[in-house]
């Protein structure tokens, strides 16, 4: 009874310094003030506390962060909070997926006799925490392996012989060690996870003045009062409402929202979600998601004399709300008001740069991933005979051999039975003369393989590079800047030495594009193709475009990846079909800029004229690549540029 | 099994819903493919799918669920003898619907020997595999492109022929194994081999839905089933016996539906203004409409099912042409109105 009271009367006291601090948040917040920007470290505590109260029901936590002692800090607080026999498991990168799902335990299996299953990562860890270490790194098919056990709460096993379905229900930490934008979780997962938390922001000095004000009981207290809390139509429309004004396209985070708010109500001891609950989960899971800022819906001003921030809200209230419902237009404008608040202030700029960067590509070895080779990384192995094209996997064969030995004993056995008893007769008639000899004994193997036991390895590697040159030699650009545009290639093909390229050469003037070298590694030849490579004639830019994009077709038809650098000044002036007229010639190369764009491929436009012009930059906007300008008789900033790109 | 949410619950999605209906209603349509955004319920509606459909006659003690209306090269090979003894019951099952996993290995899919004979009793058995098992019912593929490569060439091996045949490990079996592929996944995750496309007769594309009111009410039943399962299943158990005897019904319905000689022009007609290939775009539409007015009660097929249907059936097959910025729905779209002029 002791214990009870304490934690009971423990609870309040451990919220009220939060209650106080929403009251003095939410003074301003009737003033024309915006809201507080949330502190990350607290965040990031009932983050934790949030998640150890219901692991399943939370379903993931994404802890963006380096190594370091903060995040350290935090998983340590994040195992307090959970009771001491949850099971706790680290999921490497290199998991296999025998090995996380399940399959058949081989040694067990031959000793026994019979099949048995071993049980997989996922099982073990039912009712607890697995920890996803690199968790930006992991493999698409690691991913959806979570992301089906989660959604259905078992693992479905159909491998190795085997059959089974196993319930597990468990919660993932992923600790995302990315070190840029464009290093980040899948995309499943991040679905699927509520909570996303960065403490890459906060330093060690922060995080030490800040110790959590939660314990084990709180928890522990919360997990007993979930199964009470429901959750109210305000409740769901204000989350709904937010999520649809941050723009978050998927369900499931709202869902989430709504789970979160659940157990944000059981941690401060309540039945149903109050309004910091409700504002919580919209700042804690759809704010991180946010895709655009909430817009009003009548951009005509129609009360100058309110402050801006009110009428926002308002406006978008009455947009959504029927006359009877007025009553809540303050929560939702309370909760949209916090979830924006937690917006990083420079969100539009990241949405700019990820837009940006969801094109751009790596280049050099590391090419797009591809499957069917004799190199790489090993990616499984699948049954089929050892030849030029596959190698034979021994273990894996041994493996898939070693649990039908018994029957292939008993039909060698029964073979040599056969054998003796068709010599038995001639033997038996020679016996009258010279009596009975006993057949001798067969030498025999100690394991026996057949064809179907083969088992081959896959592979997964990064295809080759090859970058396409595509010149412009026309009178035009020849009579500006041709040397400097060699120049530049040059120093180019020096890189493409340092990766190990492949190049390929288009010169396009007169009225044709020619192809001067095909797809070779032989950087020499490329060379004395550009320094043999005359200028003079008109610009026939659609042609030379069509011709790269037949040539990046051709790359990729046999496994490689096409790079493109155009050198041009963008300025045509003969038409497709090889007539001239500056008109049709434009109206042409957009058109094949357009088909370029199409066949998605990466690309860089660079602008040889000897100041830059439009007509090379909407080129290069038209066909989706990057534009670059060559600097006044800079070769070598130019190389630099084009390298930082592609 | 953990329990699936109830289909006649699932809220807009109008396409997707309809999609399966007709893919229940008509096996030989080939099954439905729904691409779409994350999180908008397709793997909720396709695991719905088992609770709707009718329990079918399967030969009793098959392993292979045969139909004991079969003639004798559409029977396993023991029913086959058992039916020349005259030695067979019929009994109800329901429908297989059955999940085939990203882990799964080949031998699971296709069938081996049975290693718990293999090594209690040294005898040589067949095991069958999941191809088997979803002989006259779904075979659901989720997250469909990232479906292993070799996995794929067994499915479309298999589904082409409606056969299994297995020669491995010094066995030689062959069982029947017509099945309706049901596939989901993401687009963004990867694309989908052209093979493996043409295979599905309908195609689906699902979006988010962007008006308040319908996010409400899906967190609303979505948060309501995951609160209590069971006391959720039981509210909507009459809408859902309302939709599996719709589909009872336009099973019987389907064979005395009429298909009009202007049906099959106008069906011909679109297909011929799309340019698309092969004729398997025609047999699915025809077959898409006839099994949407046997659904609605209709005695023959009008130009409103061949509209409804038509994008499903053939969104995706259409010659990809890149410099067309626009989508292939809107393609499809764009080549209705111009033929039936609304």
């Amino acid at each position: 009874m002791m214990p009870t009271a304490r934690s009971e009367s423990g609870a309040p006291a451990a919220h009220h310094p939060h209650q106080s601090a929403e009251q003095s948040a939410a003074q301003p917040a009737s003033q024309p003030a915006p809201p507080q920007r949330p502190d990350p470290w607290q965040d990031a505590c009932m983050a934790a506390a949030l998640f150890a109260v219901d692991p399943a029901g939370v379903v993931g936590l994404s802890v963006r962060a380096l190594p370091g002692p903060v995040r350290d800090l935090w998983l340590e607080m994040l195992r307090d909070y959970l009771p001491p026999e949850t099971p706790l498991r680290r999921i490497p990168l290199h998991i296999a997926d025998g090995r996380l799902l399940g399959g058949l335990d081989l040694s067990a299996t031959l000793r026994a006799g019979r099949p048995i299953a071993e049980r997989g990562l996922l099982a073990e860890v039912d009712g607890g925490v697995v920890l996803l270490a690199m968790a930006e790194r992991v493999a698409g098919s690691t991913a959806a392996h979570l992301s089906a056990v989660l959604d259905a709460g078992e693992i479905l096993l159909e491998r190795d012989g085997l059959t089974a379905r196993t319930p597990t229900r468990f919660g993932v930490v992923a600790l995302d060690e990315g070190a840029d934008d464009e290093e980040r979780l899948p995309n499943t997962l991040i679905d699927r996870f509520s909570l996303l938390i960065d403490l890459n922001p906060l330093a060690w000095r922060d995080v030490q003045q800040l110790p959590p004000d939660m314990e084990l009981a709180d928890i522990l207290a919360a997990r007993e009062r979930l199964a009470a809390v429901t959750v109210d139509d305000d409740a769901l429309d204000a989350l709904c409402g937010t999520a649809l004004a941050l723009g978050v396209d998927s369900l499931r985070p709202t869902l989430a929202a709504v789970r979160v708010a659940r157990v944000a109500a059981a941690l401060a001891g309540r039945e149903q979600p109050a309004p910091e609950d409700v504002s919580l989960a919209a700042r804690l899971v759809l704010a991180p998601r946010a895709t655009r800022l909430p817009m009003p819906e009548q951009p005509e001003d129609e009360m100058p004399e309110e402050p801006p921030p009110p009428e926002e809200n308002q406006d978008d209230s009455e947009q959504d709300k029927s006359p009877e419902q007025e009553i809540d237009k303050p929560l939702e404008d309370q909760v949209l008001e916090s979830a924006e608040a937690a917006i990083p202030a420079n969100l539009l700029a990241q949405l700019q740069l990820g837009a940006l960067r969801a094109r751009s590509r790596t280049s050099g070895k590391s090419g797009a991933t591809q499957s069917g080779s004799l190199r790489g990384r090993p990616a499984g192995t699948r049954r089929g005979e050892p030849s030029a094209t596959a190698r034979l996997n021994v273990i894996e064969t041994l493996r898939a051999a070693a649990p039908w030995q018994r029957i292939r004993r008993a039909e060698r056995e029964q073979e040599r039975e056969q054998k003796y008893r068709a010599v038995d007769a001639p033997v038996a008639k020679q016996s009258r003369r010279k009596g009975r000899a006993s057949p001798p004994v067969a030498a025999r193997p100690r394991v026996e393989v057949r064809l179907d036991d083969f088992r081959v390895t896959r592979y997964k590697h990064r295809s080759e590079t090859t970058t396409i040159f595509v010149v412009d030699a026309s009178g035009s650009a020849a009579l500006h800047r041709l040397a400097e545009a060699k120049g530049a290639i040059e120093l180019l093909l020096a890189d493409c030495y340092v990766r190990r390229d492949r190049v390929a050469m288009i010169a396009f003037r007169g009225a044709t594009a020619e192809v001067l070298l095909p797809p070779t590694r032989s950087l020499v030849r490329a060379k004395r193709s550009l320094a043999g490579l005359p200028g003079g004639g008109g610009t026939p830019l659609a042609m030379a475009i069509e011709s790269a994009v037949d040539l990046a077709d051709g790359i990729q038809r046999r496994g490689g990846t096409p790079v493109v650098v155009f050198l041009t000044d963008g300025r045509a002036n003969v038409a497709r079909d090889g007539t001239g007229g500056r008109a049709q010639a434009g109206e042409d190369a957009m058109s094949a800029a357009r088909l370029f764009r199409a066949a998605e491929l990466t690309a860089v436009v660079i602008d040889v004229s000897p100041r830059p012009r439009t007509e090379a930059e909407q080129l290069a906007r038209e066909m989706a690549a990057v534009y670059l300008p060559l600097p006044h008789a800079d070769a070598s900033a130019l190389s630099n540029a084009v390298k930082a790109v592609v | 099994m953990p329990l699936a949410f109830p289909f006649s619950a699932i809220v807009a999605q109008e396409e997707m819903k309809l999609a399966i209906l007709i893919a229940a209603t008509d096996q030989s349509i080939g099954g439905v493919l729904v691409f779409g955004d994350r999180g908008t319920g397709k793997s909720t509606a396709i695991r719905a799918l088992a609770a709707l459909l009718p329990p079918m006659r399967v030969i009793d003690k098959c392993t292979y669920n045969c139909d004991p209306e079969a003639n004798d090269a559409g029977l396993c090979e023991s029913c086959r003898t058992r039916r020349s003894k005259d030695d067979i019951k019929v009994r109800k099952a329901p429908v297989p619907v059955v999940d085939l996993p990203l882990g799964a290995t080949e031998d699971r899919v296709i069938g081996a020997l049975d290693l718990e004979s293999a090594l209690t009793r040294g005898e040589k058995a067949f095991e069958p595999g999941l191809l088997a098992r979803a002989h006259r019912g779904f075979l659901y593929i989720d997250e469909v492109n990232l479906l292993e490569d070799h996995l794929v060439d067994s499915l479309l091996d298999v589904a082409a022929s409606g056969e299994n045949v297995v020669e491995r490990e010094g066995l030689s079996v062959r069982h029947p194994a017509k099945f309706v592929l049901v596939g989901s996944g993401n687009p963004e995750e990867g694309e989908l081999r052209p093979q493996l496309l043409d295979r599905f007769g309908l195609s689906v594309e699902v979006k988010t839905p962007q008006d308040l009111k319908t996010r409400v009410q899906v967190v609303r039943l979505r948060d309501e089933f995951e609160h209590d399962p069971d006391a959720f299943i039981a509210k909507w158990k009459r809408k859902d016996g309302k939709v599996r005897n719709q589909i009872v019904k336009a099973k019987e319905r389907l064979d005395q539906v009429e298909v009009p000689d202007a049906a099959l022009e106008r069906a011909a007609e679109l297909c011929m203004k799309l340019g698309t290939d092969g004729l398997r775009g025609e047999l699915t539409l025809i077959r898409a409409a006839r099994a949407l007015a046997a659904l609605e009660g209709d005695d023959a097929v009008t130009d409103d099912h061949i509209r409804r249907v038509a994008p499903p059936a053939l969104r995706h097959r259409l010659r990809r042409n890149v410099l067309d910025d626009a989508g292939s729905t809107t393609r499809v779209e764009r080549a209705i109105q111009e033929l039936f002029g609304s």
